[in-house]
Protein backbone atom coordinates (compact mmCIF):
# COMPACT_ATOMS: atom_id res chain seq x y z
CA UNK A 1 0.00 0.00 0.00
CA UNK A 2 2.88 2.39 1.06
CA UNK A 3 4.75 1.25 -1.89
CA UNK A 4 2.24 2.31 -4.41
CA UNK A 5 1.44 5.54 -3.07
CA UNK A 6 4.70 6.69 -2.90
CA UNK A 7 5.33 5.24 -6.71
CA UNK A 8 3.60 8.70 -8.17
CA UNK A 9 5.79 10.99 -5.54
CA UNK A 10 8.87 8.80 -6.50
CA UNK A 11 8.63 9.37 -9.91
CA UNK A 12 7.89 12.91 -9.80
CA UNK A 13 11.25 13.12 -7.46
CA UNK A 14 13.45 11.80 -10.42
CA UNK A 15 11.21 13.97 -12.83
CA UNK A 16 12.33 17.16 -11.15
CA UNK A 17 15.78 16.06 -9.98
CA UNK A 18 17.38 18.31 -12.89
CA UNK A 19 16.05 20.88 -12.95
CA UNK A 20 18.35 21.63 -9.22
CA UNK A 21 20.92 21.29 -12.29
CA UNK A 22 19.66 22.80 -15.55
CA UNK A 23 17.08 24.66 -13.71
CA UNK A 24 18.74 27.61 -13.36
CA UNK A 25 20.59 28.02 -16.96
CA UNK A 26 16.84 27.70 -18.23
CA UNK A 27 15.56 30.42 -15.83
CA UNK A 28 18.58 32.50 -17.15
CA UNK A 29 17.82 31.97 -20.83
CA UNK A 30 13.95 32.82 -20.17
CA UNK A 31 14.95 35.85 -18.02
CA UNK A 32 17.64 37.05 -20.61
CA UNK A 33 16.68 35.67 -23.78
CA UNK A 34 12.98 35.17 -24.32
CA UNK A 35 11.46 37.79 -22.22
CA UNK A 36 13.05 40.56 -24.87
CA UNK A 37 11.27 38.98 -27.34
CA UNK A 38 8.31 39.23 -25.73
CA UNK A 39 8.58 42.47 -25.00
CA UNK A 40 9.93 43.26 -28.78
CA UNK A 41 6.66 41.58 -30.33
CA UNK A 42 4.38 43.48 -27.38
CA UNK A 43 6.33 46.94 -27.92
CA UNK A 44 5.88 46.68 -31.65
CA UNK A 45 2.31 46.58 -31.21
CA UNK A 46 2.16 50.01 -29.08
CA UNK A 47 1.65 53.28 -30.12
CA UNK A 48 4.53 54.83 -28.27
CA UNK A 49 4.91 59.12 -28.19
CA UNK A 50 8.29 60.16 -30.17
CA UNK A 51 9.35 61.18 -25.86
CA UNK A 52 8.39 58.05 -24.85
CA UNK A 53 4.48 57.62 -23.52
CA UNK A 54 2.42 54.75 -23.90
CA UNK A 55 -0.75 56.15 -25.99
CA UNK A 56 -2.24 52.68 -26.16
CA UNK A 57 -2.18 50.27 -28.53
CA UNK A 58 -1.19 50.61 -32.24
CA UNK A 59 -2.38 47.25 -33.72
CA UNK A 60 -0.24 46.50 -37.20
CA UNK A 61 0.09 50.88 -37.49
CA UNK A 62 3.81 50.34 -36.50
CA UNK A 63 4.31 47.40 -39.35
CA UNK A 64 2.29 49.43 -41.96
CA UNK A 65 4.20 52.91 -41.03
CA UNK A 66 7.67 50.72 -41.03
CA UNK A 67 7.12 48.82 -44.77
CA UNK A 68 5.79 52.66 -46.20
CA UNK A 69 8.76 54.44 -45.07
CA UNK A 70 10.66 55.19 -48.42
CA UNK A 71 13.78 54.74 -46.14
CA UNK A 72 13.07 50.67 -45.41
CA UNK A 73 13.26 49.39 -49.23
CA UNK A 74 16.94 50.77 -49.66
CA UNK A 75 17.68 49.87 -46.28
CA UNK A 76 16.70 46.15 -46.55
CA UNK A 77 18.53 46.31 -49.93
CA UNK A 78 21.36 47.66 -48.56
CA UNK A 79 21.25 44.98 -46.09
CA UNK A 80 21.26 41.97 -48.19
CA UNK A 81 24.47 43.84 -50.28
CA UNK A 82 25.99 44.41 -46.36
CA UNK A 83 26.10 40.74 -45.92
CA UNK A 84 26.64 39.24 -49.06
CA UNK A 85 29.81 41.10 -49.71
CA UNK A 86 31.05 40.94 -46.28
CA UNK A 87 30.37 37.21 -45.99
CA UNK A 88 31.82 36.59 -49.27
CA UNK A 89 34.87 38.57 -49.30
CA UNK A 90 35.47 37.08 -46.07
CA UNK A 91 35.33 33.25 -46.92
CA UNK A 92 37.05 34.04 -50.08
CA UNK A 93 40.39 36.07 -48.22
CA UNK A 94 40.10 33.17 -45.05
CA UNK A 95 40.56 30.31 -47.68
CA UNK A 96 43.61 32.09 -48.95
CA UNK A 97 45.12 33.01 -45.69
CA UNK A 98 44.17 29.74 -44.11
CA UNK A 99 45.66 27.95 -46.46
CA UNK A 100 48.84 30.12 -46.23
CA UNK A 101 49.30 29.63 -42.50
CA UNK A 102 49.21 26.01 -42.91
CA UNK A 103 52.15 26.12 -44.67
CA UNK A 104 55.50 25.21 -42.64
CA UNK A 105 57.50 28.06 -42.38
CA UNK A 106 60.07 29.32 -39.69
CA UNK A 107 57.62 31.84 -37.36
CA UNK A 108 54.31 30.53 -38.56
CA UNK A 109 53.23 30.48 -34.55
CA UNK A 110 53.57 34.11 -34.01
CA UNK A 111 51.90 34.99 -37.30
CA UNK A 112 49.09 33.48 -36.54
CA UNK A 113 48.90 35.52 -32.75
CA UNK A 114 48.91 38.75 -35.28
CA UNK A 115 45.20 37.17 -36.70
CA UNK A 116 43.77 36.95 -33.31
CA UNK A 117 44.05 40.92 -32.51
CA UNK A 118 41.11 41.72 -34.72
CA UNK A 119 38.67 38.85 -33.50
CA UNK A 120 39.94 39.24 -29.60
CA UNK A 121 39.49 43.52 -29.94
CA UNK A 122 36.47 44.78 -29.35
CA UNK A 123 34.73 45.79 -32.49
CA UNK A 124 33.56 49.19 -31.61
CA UNK A 125 37.51 50.33 -30.88
CA UNK A 126 38.70 48.72 -34.16
CA UNK A 127 35.82 50.79 -36.23
CA UNK A 128 37.17 53.96 -34.09
CA UNK A 129 40.94 53.10 -35.11
CA UNK A 130 39.55 52.93 -39.46
CA UNK A 131 37.79 56.22 -38.76
CA UNK A 132 40.63 57.68 -37.59
CA UNK A 133 43.28 56.39 -40.01
CA UNK A 134 40.57 57.34 -42.66
CA UNK A 135 40.51 61.24 -41.14
CA UNK A 136 40.70 63.41 -44.40
CA UNK A 137 43.06 65.55 -43.15
CA UNK A 138 45.79 63.11 -41.21
CA UNK A 139 44.49 59.60 -41.39
CA UNK A 140 47.22 57.11 -41.74
CA UNK A 141 45.60 55.65 -44.66
CA UNK A 142 45.08 59.14 -46.41
CA UNK A 143 48.96 59.57 -45.86
CA UNK A 144 49.08 56.13 -47.22
CA UNK A 145 47.52 56.79 -50.67
CA UNK A 146 48.82 60.11 -50.98
CA UNK A 147 52.25 58.81 -51.02
CA UNK A 148 51.45 56.28 -53.18
CA UNK A 149 49.81 58.85 -55.42
CA UNK A 150 46.01 57.60 -55.20
CA UNK A 151 44.75 60.70 -54.22
CA UNK A 152 46.46 64.89 -55.13
CA UNK A 153 45.96 65.82 -51.65
CA UNK A 154 44.92 65.84 -48.03
CA UNK A 155 42.20 67.32 -46.66
CA UNK A 156 40.11 67.63 -49.89
CA UNK A 157 36.36 66.24 -50.27
CA UNK A 158 38.18 63.13 -52.11
CA UNK A 159 39.97 62.22 -48.82
CA UNK A 160 37.04 62.35 -47.09
CA UNK A 161 35.96 58.93 -47.77
CA UNK A 162 33.26 58.77 -44.58
CA UNK A 163 31.65 61.92 -45.79
CA UNK A 164 30.65 60.14 -49.10
CA UNK A 165 27.63 57.63 -48.33
CA UNK A 166 29.08 54.78 -51.85
CA UNK A 167 32.59 55.41 -50.38
CA UNK A 168 31.72 55.26 -47.05
CA UNK A 169 29.86 52.00 -47.33
CA UNK A 170 32.29 50.12 -48.78
CA UNK A 171 35.17 50.74 -46.22
CA UNK A 172 32.75 49.98 -44.18
CA UNK A 173 32.25 46.71 -45.82
CA UNK A 174 35.91 46.70 -46.00
CA UNK A 175 36.57 46.79 -41.78
CA UNK A 176 33.73 44.41 -41.52
CA UNK A 177 35.92 41.72 -43.62
CA UNK A 178 39.08 43.17 -41.58
CA UNK A 179 37.12 41.99 -38.48
CA UNK A 180 35.03 38.82 -39.83
CA UNK A 181 38.73 36.61 -41.53
CA UNK A 182 40.26 35.85 -37.86
CA UNK A 183 37.23 33.39 -36.89
CA UNK A 184 36.46 32.28 -40.51
CA UNK A 185 40.50 31.49 -40.99
CA UNK A 186 40.60 29.44 -37.76
CA UNK A 187 37.87 27.81 -38.77
CA UNK A 188 39.26 26.88 -41.92
CA UNK A 189 42.57 26.06 -40.41
CA UNK A 190 40.68 23.52 -37.96
CA UNK A 191 39.18 21.97 -41.09
CA UNK A 192 42.52 21.59 -42.86
CA UNK A 193 44.11 20.09 -40.03
CA UNK A 194 41.15 17.25 -40.32
CA UNK A 195 42.02 16.02 -44.21
CA UNK A 196 44.76 13.26 -43.43
CA UNK A 197 48.32 13.66 -45.09
CA UNK A 198 47.42 10.19 -47.09
CA UNK A 199 44.85 11.44 -49.15
CA UNK A 200 47.44 14.32 -50.48
CA UNK A 201 50.19 11.51 -51.17
CA UNK A 202 47.70 9.71 -53.25
CA UNK A 203 47.05 12.62 -55.58
CA UNK A 204 50.21 12.97 -55.98
CA UNK A 205 51.17 9.35 -57.13
CA UNK A 206 48.74 9.93 -59.48
CA UNK A 207 50.45 12.82 -60.57
CA UNK A 208 47.49 15.68 -59.78
CA UNK A 209 48.80 19.54 -59.42
CA UNK A 210 48.98 21.49 -57.00
CA UNK A 211 45.91 23.38 -58.05
CA UNK A 212 43.48 19.87 -59.19
CA UNK A 213 44.48 19.11 -55.79
CA UNK A 214 43.17 22.13 -54.38
CA UNK A 215 39.96 21.75 -55.79
CA UNK A 216 39.33 18.20 -56.23
CA UNK A 217 40.19 17.19 -52.68
CA UNK A 218 40.98 20.35 -50.17
CA UNK A 219 38.03 22.34 -50.94
CA UNK A 220 35.34 19.71 -50.80
CA UNK A 221 36.93 18.15 -47.43
CA UNK A 222 36.65 21.30 -46.37
CA UNK A 223 33.02 22.16 -46.82
CA UNK A 224 32.00 21.55 -43.61
CA UNK A 225 34.36 23.74 -42.77
CA UNK A 226 33.46 26.58 -44.84
CA UNK A 227 29.29 25.71 -44.36
CA UNK A 228 30.00 26.72 -40.86
CA UNK A 229 31.88 29.55 -41.23
CA UNK A 230 29.88 31.08 -43.78
CA UNK A 231 26.35 30.69 -41.65
CA UNK A 232 28.30 31.80 -38.57
CA UNK A 233 29.63 34.75 -39.78
CA UNK A 234 26.09 35.50 -42.11
CA UNK A 235 24.85 35.58 -38.80
CA UNK A 236 27.62 38.35 -37.02
CA UNK A 237 27.81 40.63 -40.13
CA UNK A 238 23.61 40.60 -40.33
CA UNK A 239 23.76 41.64 -36.48
CA UNK A 240 26.97 44.01 -37.23
CA UNK A 241 26.21 47.65 -35.44
CA UNK A 242 29.52 49.45 -33.95
CA UNK A 243 31.73 49.44 -37.59
CA UNK A 244 28.61 51.61 -39.24
CA UNK A 245 27.40 52.89 -35.81
CA UNK A 246 31.24 54.26 -35.25
CA UNK A 247 32.27 55.18 -38.82
CA UNK A 248 29.26 57.11 -39.83
CA UNK A 249 26.25 56.40 -37.57
CA UNK A 250 24.25 55.26 -40.92
CA UNK A 251 24.44 58.43 -42.42
CA UNK A 252 24.58 60.93 -44.68
CA UNK A 253 21.10 61.07 -44.27
CA UNK A 254 19.97 57.13 -43.83
CA UNK A 255 22.51 56.27 -46.77
CA UNK A 256 24.60 53.65 -44.83
CA UNK A 257 21.69 52.17 -42.33
CA UNK A 258 21.62 48.78 -42.59
CA UNK A 259 18.34 47.03 -40.80
CA UNK A 260 20.06 46.26 -37.46
CA UNK A 261 21.46 50.42 -37.58
CA UNK A 262 17.90 51.42 -38.69
CA UNK A 263 16.44 49.40 -35.99
CA UNK A 264 18.81 51.48 -33.31
CA UNK A 265 18.37 54.82 -34.64
CA UNK A 266 14.26 54.73 -34.67
CA UNK A 267 14.62 53.53 -31.49
CA UNK A 268 15.48 57.24 -30.30
CA UNK A 269 11.96 58.90 -31.11
CA UNK A 270 9.86 55.89 -32.88
CA UNK A 271 10.28 52.93 -30.16
CA UNK A 272 7.10 51.04 -31.73
CA UNK A 273 8.26 51.58 -34.90
CA UNK A 274 11.63 50.56 -33.65
CA UNK A 275 10.41 47.23 -32.61
CA UNK A 276 8.73 46.62 -35.35
CA UNK A 277 12.37 46.75 -37.39
CA UNK A 278 13.45 44.45 -34.99
CA UNK A 279 11.22 41.78 -35.18
CA UNK A 280 11.35 41.82 -38.90
CA UNK A 281 14.80 41.21 -37.96
CA UNK A 282 14.51 38.62 -35.69
CA UNK A 283 12.47 36.35 -38.43
CA UNK A 284 15.32 37.03 -40.72
CA UNK A 285 17.63 35.61 -37.79
CA UNK A 286 15.15 32.70 -37.22
CA UNK A 287 14.93 31.77 -40.72
CA UNK A 288 18.97 31.60 -40.34
CA UNK A 289 18.93 29.64 -37.09
CA UNK A 290 16.77 27.12 -38.99
CA UNK A 291 19.53 27.03 -41.90
CA UNK A 292 22.03 26.50 -39.07
CA UNK A 293 20.47 23.74 -37.30
CA UNK A 294 19.43 21.83 -40.88
CA UNK A 295 23.28 21.91 -42.05
CA UNK A 296 25.32 21.05 -38.97
CA UNK A 297 25.03 17.77 -36.92
CA UNK A 298 24.10 19.03 -33.73
CA UNK A 299 21.77 16.13 -33.51
CA UNK A 300 25.04 13.98 -33.37
CA UNK A 301 26.57 16.30 -30.87
CA UNK A 302 24.35 16.16 -28.53
CA UNK A 303 23.66 12.50 -28.43
CA UNK B 1 28.60 7.13 -24.96
CA UNK B 2 29.43 10.62 -24.31
CA UNK B 3 33.08 9.44 -24.67
CA UNK B 4 32.84 8.95 -28.05
CA UNK B 5 31.74 11.95 -29.37
CA UNK B 6 32.61 14.67 -27.25
CA UNK B 7 36.28 15.02 -26.92
CA UNK B 8 36.23 17.31 -30.06
CA UNK B 9 37.29 20.31 -27.55
CA UNK B 10 39.17 18.60 -25.79
CA UNK B 11 41.72 17.05 -28.42
CA UNK B 12 43.93 19.71 -29.29
CA UNK B 13 44.93 18.87 -33.10
CA UNK B 14 49.19 19.52 -32.93
CA UNK B 15 50.22 22.43 -34.84
CA UNK B 16 52.66 20.40 -37.14
CA UNK B 17 49.71 19.87 -39.52
CA UNK B 18 49.79 16.78 -41.38
CA UNK B 19 49.94 18.44 -44.88
CA UNK B 20 52.16 17.04 -47.19
CA UNK B 21 54.45 19.77 -47.16
CA UNK B 22 55.84 18.46 -43.79
CA UNK B 23 57.23 15.39 -45.34
CA UNK B 24 59.22 16.77 -47.56
CA UNK B 25 61.82 19.43 -47.72
CA UNK B 26 60.60 22.42 -49.33
CA UNK B 27 62.83 24.35 -51.83
CA UNK B 28 64.50 27.27 -49.56
CA UNK B 29 62.93 29.57 -51.93
CA UNK B 30 59.50 28.73 -51.53
CA UNK B 31 59.48 28.85 -47.55
CA UNK B 32 60.91 32.49 -47.78
CA UNK B 33 58.35 34.04 -49.86
CA UNK B 34 55.54 31.63 -47.73
CA UNK B 35 56.90 33.43 -45.31
CA UNK B 36 57.14 36.50 -46.58
CA UNK B 37 53.49 36.31 -47.90
CA UNK B 38 52.04 35.56 -44.22
CA UNK B 39 54.21 37.61 -42.16
CA UNK B 40 52.40 40.38 -44.56
CA UNK B 41 49.42 39.55 -43.75
CA UNK B 42 50.41 39.34 -39.74
CA UNK B 43 51.37 42.69 -40.26
CA UNK B 44 47.89 44.06 -42.10
CA UNK B 45 45.85 42.41 -39.61
CA UNK B 46 47.66 44.34 -36.29
CA UNK B 47 49.09 47.71 -37.91
CA UNK B 48 45.42 49.36 -36.94
CA UNK B 49 46.34 48.17 -33.58
CA UNK B 50 49.65 49.58 -33.54
CA UNK B 51 48.09 52.52 -34.90
CA UNK B 52 46.31 53.17 -31.96
CA UNK B 53 49.06 52.31 -29.74
CA UNK B 54 50.97 55.49 -31.59
CA UNK B 55 47.69 57.81 -31.24
CA UNK B 56 47.52 56.93 -28.08
CA UNK B 57 51.29 58.02 -27.75
CA UNK B 58 51.03 61.52 -30.34
CA UNK B 59 51.07 64.85 -27.94
CA UNK B 60 48.11 66.76 -28.04
CA UNK B 61 49.90 69.45 -29.81
CA UNK B 62 50.85 66.69 -32.72
CA UNK B 63 47.73 65.62 -33.46
CA UNK B 64 47.18 67.44 -36.43
CA UNK B 65 50.27 66.80 -37.93
CA UNK B 66 50.21 64.80 -40.86
CA UNK B 67 53.00 61.96 -40.07
CA UNK B 68 52.70 58.40 -39.42
CA UNK B 69 54.32 58.49 -36.48
CA UNK B 70 54.88 61.15 -33.90
CA UNK B 71 58.40 63.53 -33.17
CA UNK B 72 57.59 62.71 -29.57
CA UNK B 73 56.03 60.16 -27.47
CA UNK B 74 53.95 61.14 -24.83
CA UNK B 75 53.51 58.96 -22.19
CA UNK B 76 51.60 61.27 -20.18
CA UNK B 77 48.35 60.53 -22.05
CA UNK B 78 48.54 57.32 -20.08
CA UNK B 79 48.87 59.57 -16.78
CA UNK B 80 46.49 62.40 -17.94
CA UNK B 81 43.45 59.90 -18.63
CA UNK B 82 42.90 59.33 -15.48
CA UNK B 83 41.63 62.74 -15.04
CA UNK B 84 39.15 62.00 -17.20
CA UNK B 85 37.03 59.79 -15.34
CA UNK B 86 37.55 56.74 -17.24
CA UNK B 87 38.48 55.07 -14.30
CA UNK B 88 34.61 54.58 -12.98
CA UNK B 89 34.13 53.30 -16.86
CA UNK B 90 37.00 50.57 -16.19
CA UNK B 91 35.36 49.53 -12.90
CA UNK B 92 32.21 48.64 -14.26
CA UNK B 93 33.65 46.98 -17.27
CA UNK B 94 35.87 45.36 -14.28
CA UNK B 95 32.37 44.57 -12.66
CA UNK B 96 29.80 43.65 -15.26
CA UNK B 97 32.51 41.35 -17.30
CA UNK B 98 33.87 39.82 -13.94
CA UNK B 99 30.00 39.02 -12.94
CA UNK B 100 28.89 37.98 -15.95
CA UNK B 101 31.59 35.32 -16.09
CA UNK B 102 31.32 34.14 -12.04
CA UNK B 103 27.40 33.77 -12.98
CA UNK B 104 28.01 32.16 -16.41
CA UNK B 105 30.32 29.48 -14.39
CA UNK B 106 27.79 29.18 -11.70
CA UNK B 107 24.66 28.47 -14.05
CA UNK B 108 26.74 26.51 -17.02
CA UNK B 109 28.61 24.44 -15.02
CA UNK B 110 26.02 21.71 -13.15
CA UNK B 111 23.53 22.12 -16.18
CA UNK B 112 26.42 21.17 -18.57
CA UNK B 113 27.49 18.57 -16.00
CA UNK B 114 24.15 16.73 -15.80
CA UNK B 115 23.47 17.11 -19.62
CA UNK B 116 26.56 15.06 -20.15
CA UNK B 117 26.30 12.32 -17.58
CA UNK B 118 22.55 12.03 -17.79
CA UNK B 119 20.05 11.21 -20.58
CA UNK B 120 17.27 12.73 -18.92
CA UNK B 121 13.30 14.43 -20.57
CA UNK B 122 13.90 17.56 -22.07
CA UNK B 123 16.91 16.94 -22.67
CA UNK B 124 17.75 17.35 -26.21
CA UNK B 125 15.09 20.26 -26.14
CA UNK B 126 17.39 21.88 -23.39
CA UNK B 127 20.54 21.59 -25.47
CA UNK B 128 18.57 22.57 -28.77
CA UNK B 129 17.58 26.23 -26.62
CA UNK B 130 21.21 26.46 -25.71
CA UNK B 131 22.45 26.39 -29.28
CA UNK B 132 19.41 28.38 -30.37
CA UNK B 133 20.37 30.76 -27.87
CA UNK B 134 24.06 30.50 -28.75
CA UNK B 135 23.11 31.71 -32.73
CA UNK B 136 21.45 34.88 -31.32
CA UNK B 137 22.97 38.16 -30.85
CA UNK B 138 21.36 40.91 -28.17
CA UNK B 139 21.76 43.17 -30.93
CA UNK B 140 18.77 42.10 -32.62
CA UNK B 141 16.68 41.63 -29.42
CA UNK B 142 17.98 45.05 -27.91
CA UNK B 143 14.71 46.71 -28.06
CA UNK B 144 13.20 44.20 -26.23
CA UNK B 145 15.94 44.55 -23.81
CA UNK B 146 15.64 47.76 -22.80
CA UNK B 147 11.77 47.96 -22.61
CA UNK B 148 12.36 44.73 -20.20
CA UNK B 149 15.11 46.60 -17.76
CA UNK B 150 12.65 49.95 -17.98
CA UNK B 151 9.70 47.99 -16.66
CA UNK B 152 12.29 46.68 -14.01
CA UNK B 153 13.56 50.06 -13.11
CA UNK B 154 17.24 48.59 -13.72
CA UNK B 155 18.50 51.46 -16.63
CA UNK B 156 21.66 52.74 -15.69
CA UNK B 157 21.82 49.49 -13.15
CA UNK B 158 25.46 47.58 -13.88
CA UNK B 159 23.92 44.24 -13.11
CA UNK B 160 21.43 44.49 -16.23
CA UNK B 161 24.28 44.46 -17.96
CA UNK B 162 25.28 41.56 -15.92
CA UNK B 163 22.32 39.57 -16.66
CA UNK B 164 22.32 40.18 -19.88
CA UNK B 165 26.06 39.52 -20.86
CA UNK B 166 25.62 36.09 -18.57
CA UNK B 167 22.44 35.34 -20.66
CA UNK B 168 24.04 35.42 -24.11
CA UNK B 169 26.93 33.84 -23.13
CA UNK B 170 25.83 31.33 -21.13
CA UNK B 171 25.60 28.63 -24.49
CA UNK B 172 28.63 28.50 -25.43
CA UNK B 173 29.69 28.18 -21.44
CA UNK B 174 27.58 24.89 -21.77
CA UNK B 175 28.54 24.04 -24.85
CA UNK B 176 32.11 23.23 -24.39
CA UNK B 177 31.89 22.04 -20.64
CA UNK B 178 29.36 19.75 -22.02
CA UNK B 179 32.22 18.32 -24.23
CA UNK B 180 35.03 18.49 -21.92
CA UNK B 181 32.54 16.52 -19.20
CA UNK B 182 31.62 14.26 -21.23
CA UNK B 183 35.37 13.81 -22.24
CA UNK B 184 35.78 12.23 -18.55
CA UNK B 185 35.59 8.50 -18.34
CA UNK B 186 32.61 7.81 -15.82
CA UNK B 187 34.68 5.04 -13.96
CA UNK B 188 36.56 7.87 -12.56
CA UNK B 189 33.49 9.59 -10.34
CA UNK B 190 31.99 5.95 -10.35
CA UNK B 191 35.21 5.37 -8.16
CA UNK B 192 34.58 8.60 -6.19
CA UNK B 193 31.07 7.75 -5.43
CA UNK B 194 31.86 4.01 -4.29
CA UNK B 195 34.42 5.72 -2.04
CA UNK B 196 31.11 8.09 -0.45
CA UNK B 197 31.04 10.69 -2.59
CA UNK B 198 28.15 12.55 -3.55
CA UNK B 199 27.41 13.32 -7.00
CA UNK B 200 27.94 16.82 -6.26
CA UNK B 201 31.24 15.98 -4.34
CA UNK B 202 32.24 14.03 -7.05
CA UNK B 203 31.92 17.07 -9.54
CA UNK B 204 33.90 19.13 -7.49
CA UNK B 205 36.81 16.79 -6.41
CA UNK B 206 36.76 14.49 -9.69
CA UNK B 207 35.04 16.04 -12.43
CA UNK B 208 36.07 20.14 -12.31
CA UNK B 209 39.89 19.27 -11.71
CA UNK B 210 39.95 17.78 -15.17
CA UNK B 211 37.63 19.60 -17.30
CA UNK B 212 40.16 22.34 -16.03
CA UNK B 213 41.22 24.21 -19.67
CA UNK B 214 37.51 23.83 -20.95
CA UNK B 215 36.51 25.72 -18.04
CA UNK B 216 39.14 28.46 -18.33
CA UNK B 217 38.03 28.69 -21.29
CA UNK B 218 34.60 29.37 -20.96
CA UNK B 219 35.61 31.88 -18.13
CA UNK B 220 38.15 33.69 -20.49
CA UNK B 221 35.83 33.31 -23.36
CA UNK B 222 32.82 35.03 -21.23
CA UNK B 223 34.91 37.70 -19.62
CA UNK B 224 35.83 38.73 -23.19
CA UNK B 225 32.86 38.92 -24.55
CA UNK B 226 31.22 40.94 -21.63
CA UNK B 227 34.30 43.31 -21.98
CA UNK B 228 33.95 44.00 -25.47
CA UNK B 229 29.60 44.34 -25.56
CA UNK B 230 28.77 48.20 -26.92
CA UNK B 231 25.19 47.87 -28.15
CA UNK B 232 23.64 46.74 -24.76
CA UNK B 233 25.76 48.80 -22.43
CA UNK B 234 24.81 51.82 -24.85
CA UNK B 235 21.39 50.96 -25.03
CA UNK B 236 21.18 50.67 -20.61
CA UNK B 237 23.04 53.05 -19.57
CA UNK B 238 22.57 56.43 -19.37
CA UNK B 239 25.08 58.46 -16.97
CA UNK B 240 28.72 58.41 -18.15
CA UNK B 241 30.40 56.88 -14.60
CA UNK B 242 27.95 53.83 -14.92
CA UNK B 243 28.85 53.00 -18.57
CA UNK B 244 31.60 50.19 -19.31
CA UNK B 245 34.69 51.48 -21.04
CA UNK B 246 33.35 50.75 -24.91
CA UNK B 247 30.52 53.32 -24.16
CA UNK B 248 32.74 55.38 -21.96
CA UNK B 249 35.41 55.91 -24.11
CA UNK B 250 32.73 57.33 -26.79
CA UNK B 251 32.56 60.30 -24.71
CA UNK B 252 35.79 61.52 -26.18
CA UNK B 253 34.42 62.08 -29.31
CA UNK B 254 32.70 65.61 -28.76
CA UNK B 255 30.27 67.44 -31.25
CA UNK B 256 33.11 69.29 -32.56
CA UNK B 257 36.38 68.30 -31.47
CA UNK B 258 37.48 64.38 -30.78
CA UNK B 259 40.27 63.62 -27.68
CA UNK B 260 41.65 60.86 -29.82
CA UNK B 261 44.87 60.50 -27.91
CA UNK B 262 42.82 59.90 -24.84
CA UNK B 263 40.46 58.07 -26.61
CA UNK B 264 43.28 55.54 -27.90
CA UNK B 265 45.02 55.79 -24.39
CA UNK B 266 42.26 54.08 -23.05
CA UNK B 267 41.57 51.62 -26.12
CA UNK B 268 44.81 50.46 -25.54
CA UNK B 269 44.80 49.93 -21.94
CA UNK B 270 41.00 47.86 -22.94
CA UNK B 271 42.58 46.01 -25.41
CA UNK B 272 46.08 44.85 -24.74
CA UNK B 273 44.94 42.15 -21.78
CA UNK B 274 41.83 40.87 -24.24
CA UNK B 275 44.20 40.12 -27.04
CA UNK B 276 46.88 38.35 -24.79
CA UNK B 277 43.90 36.09 -22.87
CA UNK B 278 42.60 35.39 -26.21
CA UNK B 279 45.75 34.13 -27.54
CA UNK B 280 45.72 31.30 -24.54
CA UNK B 281 41.86 30.23 -25.14
CA UNK B 282 42.36 30.77 -29.34
CA UNK B 283 41.87 27.21 -30.58
CA UNK B 284 39.24 25.97 -28.34
CA UNK B 285 37.21 29.16 -29.09
CA UNK B 286 36.87 27.36 -32.31
CA UNK B 287 35.70 24.19 -31.88
CA UNK B 288 33.26 25.49 -29.20
CA UNK B 289 31.73 28.29 -31.45
CA UNK B 290 31.31 25.76 -34.27
CA UNK B 291 29.56 23.25 -31.75
CA UNK B 292 31.97 20.68 -33.02
CA UNK B 293 30.45 20.91 -36.62
CA UNK B 294 34.38 21.06 -37.57
CA UNK B 295 35.99 18.17 -36.68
Amino acid sequence: MSLSSNLPLRRLGRAAAPLGWVGPAVALIAFAVIWPVYEMFRISFQHYSPDGFLLGSAGFKNYTKLFQDPNFGPIMVRSVIWVVAVVGLTMTISLGVAQLFNQRFPGRRIARWALIAPWAASVMMTAIIFRWMLDPNTGAINLLLRDLGLISKLGTSQADWLGRPDAAFLWMIAVAVFVSVPFATYTILAGLQTIPGEVYEAAKIDGASHVRTYFAITLPLLRPAILVATLINVMNVFNSFPIIWEMTRGGPGYETNTSTVYMFNLKQNFIGESASMSVVNFAVIIVMVLVFLRVSNWKKEVA
Amino acid sequence: MAATTAPAAARTVPDSARSPQSRRKPPRLRTVILAAAAYVVALIFILPYLEMALTALRPPKELLDANYIPHHFAWSNFTSLWSTGIGSNLRVSLMVAGGATALVLLVATPAAYYTARRRFRGRTVFLLLVLVTQMFQPTALVVGIFGQFNQLGMIDDPTALILVNAGFNMAFAIWILNAYFGAIPKELEEAALVDGCTRLGAMFKVIIPLALPGIVTALIFTFISAWNEFIVALTLTSTPSNEPLTVGLNNFIGAYSVDWQHLFAGSVIATIPVIVLFALIERKVVSGLTAGSVK
